[in-house]
């Protein structure tokens, strides 16, 4: 899309991140004084407080409802959208949340490796996961699965996912999977309103406010790598990752899918994805692709490496590798 | 004014009856309603109150939701014959065919519908300009142009026919013939694009298969005609409307054929499946023979894959196959065992073991139960009221008051009697 702003790539420059947020801030209260202005002749009323949010909130989720495709809003749109999430989850959650927009920055493609012989199993990466990106926790949805298998086979048929034991346990190493970011992701072409999509940096993204629900990229990842909100999901409001991009772990909405997005709102601001941190072996090796310096390349050029189901032609960009 | 005389016939017909017509409209009401508290159920829960899962993402919705568009695709094989070929025995049938077309497209929007709850709204994204129609890369995309496009036809074109009968004048083949045509090759498409939306997905190895598309016509020219013979033979039972014996006999013919079609390739993909297992195969070895102590599903595909054969079978024998009581339990025996071929035989089983191995089941809720019964009623609701208006047009019994006395009577009915000659005779006299 050619009408990405590129002046928002600058993630690390302090005074653009300021400006931005001001920005947001006064489309906030502008929104919230319109809302209010609305209804004066309520606002003499002692009730007033409370109905003037409800109203409040009605009129934010009429503008949610009727919200324009990320991929085509314009900066200001973006501006006032972000503005209005970050409205939204104060009014229907009580949480502060900050919401960026960071674009994808040039000259990088993501990258994961992982050590296969290094990996314990003990999930580390999986409790990160769940916290970083505000994961349901009554569904108690993944994006990482950990398979346990035993010695000499490579086969997911005989791996167990669900294992609940002392680890690592003897005779067994562990692989584990997310989504792969897929240099040609089968999910993508299949939406039938473009609410996915891959991003210059390699990541596949979801617009969940414009994704219908109707489980099409689901059936076609050959990962399992994407998740479905079957309920509304519920993340306590001190748990909560108040650190929030569009496209990532912002909140999402009971019929909406989700996924592994390399932690986009830490991985653009030159950050790890909260898996490889929290990885207490170091059998996660993440980084960009097109940085010959690289550890991941590194990795690429010195070990001998594989991927999952390599036939289908998907070209993931996520790697199998032993020491 | 023929306009609001048409309608208020319409309205007549579809509410006027005898006791049992109205105790059979009242049991698919209470069903509807049955099915529309699941839907507010869901809708206000979440879809985690069905037995669909993260595993298996498509349940009982999809699975009925892939038959019907058989279902539907299914009337060409009147359509077609009827009015390209001018076939005189099927001139009564192909209204009603179109009538099942109809009510089976309601009820594949409405399984669509029960697949994403609380999405309605949301639909207007899939318009183009306004919203963002993924066309042409999304298979589901050109679904739902197929389907939309489908019913448009199929309810205009009988609409025509019906309409210009009621005012006493004879349908100019010219206006509505292009459209046939269209419907002709619009019926195989939905059916094609639909086995498409499956098979182009290498993610699912039981669905991922050149034969899909083949094998979702044979199945859906069998079970559609089947059903057909099974309504035909019911109005004919029922009313005075002429539905001719060799109608009745040519869908039995064309459906003993499909059915064959239909098992020779069940019997391929099977072949393929087991003859040299791959990794591939595993999904099928689910559906047939179970995966451990997992094998809910192997119940289900045997007694359809019994039914199948055995109807095949008795379709094939000619005595059985013209007695008419035999040839409706051969109907019903097809219509269901496609029903479990190709719904719970197909979707769900695609979804089990999951891509990396894992196996979780499927068992489907009340509320999926209700409301699969409930869009089933609504389906039957529509069928009925369509055929109710449209028989007594078709027999002369309801005509347009304002033919005689209206003002344009006379410009209708010279064109109507010089119509007649070059029109009618192919397809009412003879």
């Amino acid at each position: 899309m050619s009408d990405f702003n590129d002046d928002m790539n600058d993630s690390d420059d302090g005074t653009m991140l300021q400006k931005r947020v001001d920005r947001r801030r006064a489309l906030g209260i502008l929104l919230g004084g319109m809302a209010a202005g609305t209804q004066a002749v309520s606002a003499c009323s002692p009730l007033s407080a409370a109905t003037d949010e409800k109203r409040e909130l009605k009129h934010l989720e009429w503008q949610e409802f009727i919200q324009k495709h990320y991929r085509r809003m314009n900066e200001s749109e973006r501006a006032e959208t972000i503005a209005r999430l970050e409205r939204l989850a104060k009014l229907r959650h009580g949480e502060d949340v900050t919401i960026a927009t960071t674009d994808a920055q040039p000259g990088v493609v993501f990258g994961y490796a992982f050590n296969i012989s290094k990996c314990k199993g003990y999930r580390s990466c999986v409790e990160a996961c769940i916290n970083e990106n505000n994961l349901d926790r009554n569904a108690d949805t993944q994006y990482i699965r950990i398979f346990e298998m035993p010695d000499g086979v490579v086969d997911l048929d005989h791996a167990d996912p669900t294992y609940d034991h002392e680890v690592p346990a003897a005779g067994h190493f562990y692989l584990g999977t997310q989504c792969f970011q897929c240099a040609n992701p089968p999910c993508v072409p299949v939406c039938p309103v473009g609410a996915t999509w891959q991003e210059p940096d390699g990541i596949v993204v979801i617009d969940y406010n414009w994704c219908v629900g109707c489980r099409m990229c689901m059936s076609a990842c050959p990962y399992w790598a994407r998740r479905f909100n079957w309920s509304a999901p519920e993340v306590p409001l001190e748990q909560v990752n108040t650190n929030q991009h569009y496209l990532g772990n912002r909140a999402r909405k009971k019929g909406v899918v989700e996924k592994c997005t390399f932690c986009i709102h830490r991985t653009r601001a030159g950050r790890l994805p909260a898996c490889a941190e929290a990885c207490p072996t170091g059998a996660r090796v993440f980084g960009n692709l097109l940085d010959p310096d690289s550890e991941i390349r590194w990795v690429l050029a010195n070990k001998k490496i594989f991927r999952l189901k390599e036939d289908l032609g998907t070209e993931p960009r996520f790697w199998y590798f032993s020491d | 004014m023929h306009l609001r005389a048409f309608l208020l016939t319409a309205l007549r017909s579809a509410t006027s009856g005898e006791r049992r017509y109205h105790l059979w409209m009242g049991s698919l009401t209470a069903i509807m309603i049955v099915g529309g508290y699941a839907y507010w159920y869901q809708v206000q829960h979440g879809l985690a109150v069905t037995g669909m899962n993260d595993h298996v993402s498509w349940g009982l919705y999809i699975s009925n939701f892939a038959f019907l568009v058989g279902v539907a695709a299914a009337a060409v094989i009147l359509v077609q014959p009827a009015y390209v070929l001018k076939d005189v025995d099927f001139g009564r049938a192909v209204l009603i065919a179109e009538g099942v077309a109809v009510s089976a497209l309601v009820m594949c929007l409405a399984f669509v519908m029960a697949n994403s709850p609380g999405t309605p709204q949301k639909w207007w994204r899939l318009t183009p300009v306004i919203g963002l129609l993924n066309w042409p890369s999304s298979m589901l995309a050109w679904d739902v142009i197929m389907l939309n496009g489908y019913l448009v036809l199929n309810i205009v074109i009988p609409f025509y026919i019906l309409y210009m009968h009621f005012t006493g004048r004879e349908p100019e083949r010219k206006k509505y013939v292009p459209f046939i045509y269209i419907s002709v090759v619009w019926a195989v498409s939905i059916h094609l694009v639909t086995a498409f939306l499956f098979a182009g997905l290498p993610a699912r190895p039981l669905w991922n298969s050149a034969l899909l598309g083949p094998r979702f016509l044979a199945s859906a020219f069998t079970a559609g005609p089947a059903f057909m013979i099974l309504l035909l033979g019911f109005i004919k039972s029922q009313t005075t409307y002429p539905v001719s014996d060799k109608a009745i006999a040519k869908l039995a013919t064309a459906t003993a054929v499909t059915s064959q079609i239909n098992l020779v390739m069940l019997i391929s993909e099977i072949f393929y499946k087991f003859y040299a297992p791959t990794h591939h195969s595993i999904n099928a070895r689910y559906l047939f023979f179970g995966i451990e102590e997992h094998h809910a599903l192997v119940p289900w595909i045997w007694t359809g894959l019994a039914l199948n054969v055995i109807a095949t079978f008795a379709l094939m024998i000619h005595p059985l196959r013209r007695n008419l009581r035999f040839l409706m339990i051969a109907c019903i025996m097809l219509f269901v065992g496609i029903w479990i071929e190709k719904g719970i035989g197909l979707v769900i089983p695609g979804f089990i073991p999951s891509p990396l191995g894992e196996i979780v089941e499927y068992t489907p809720t009340w509320v999926e139960l209700c409301l699969t019964a409930g869009i089933w009623a609504l389906g039957l609701f529509v069928l009925t009221v369509l055929v109710r208006v449209a028989l007594p047009i078709e027999l002369g019994d309801a005509r347009s008051p304002y033919i005689e006395g209206a003002a344009r009577a006379p410009l209708v009915r010279p064109r109507s009697s010089v119509a007649r000659p070059r029109d009618v005779r192919p397809v009412r006299t003879r």
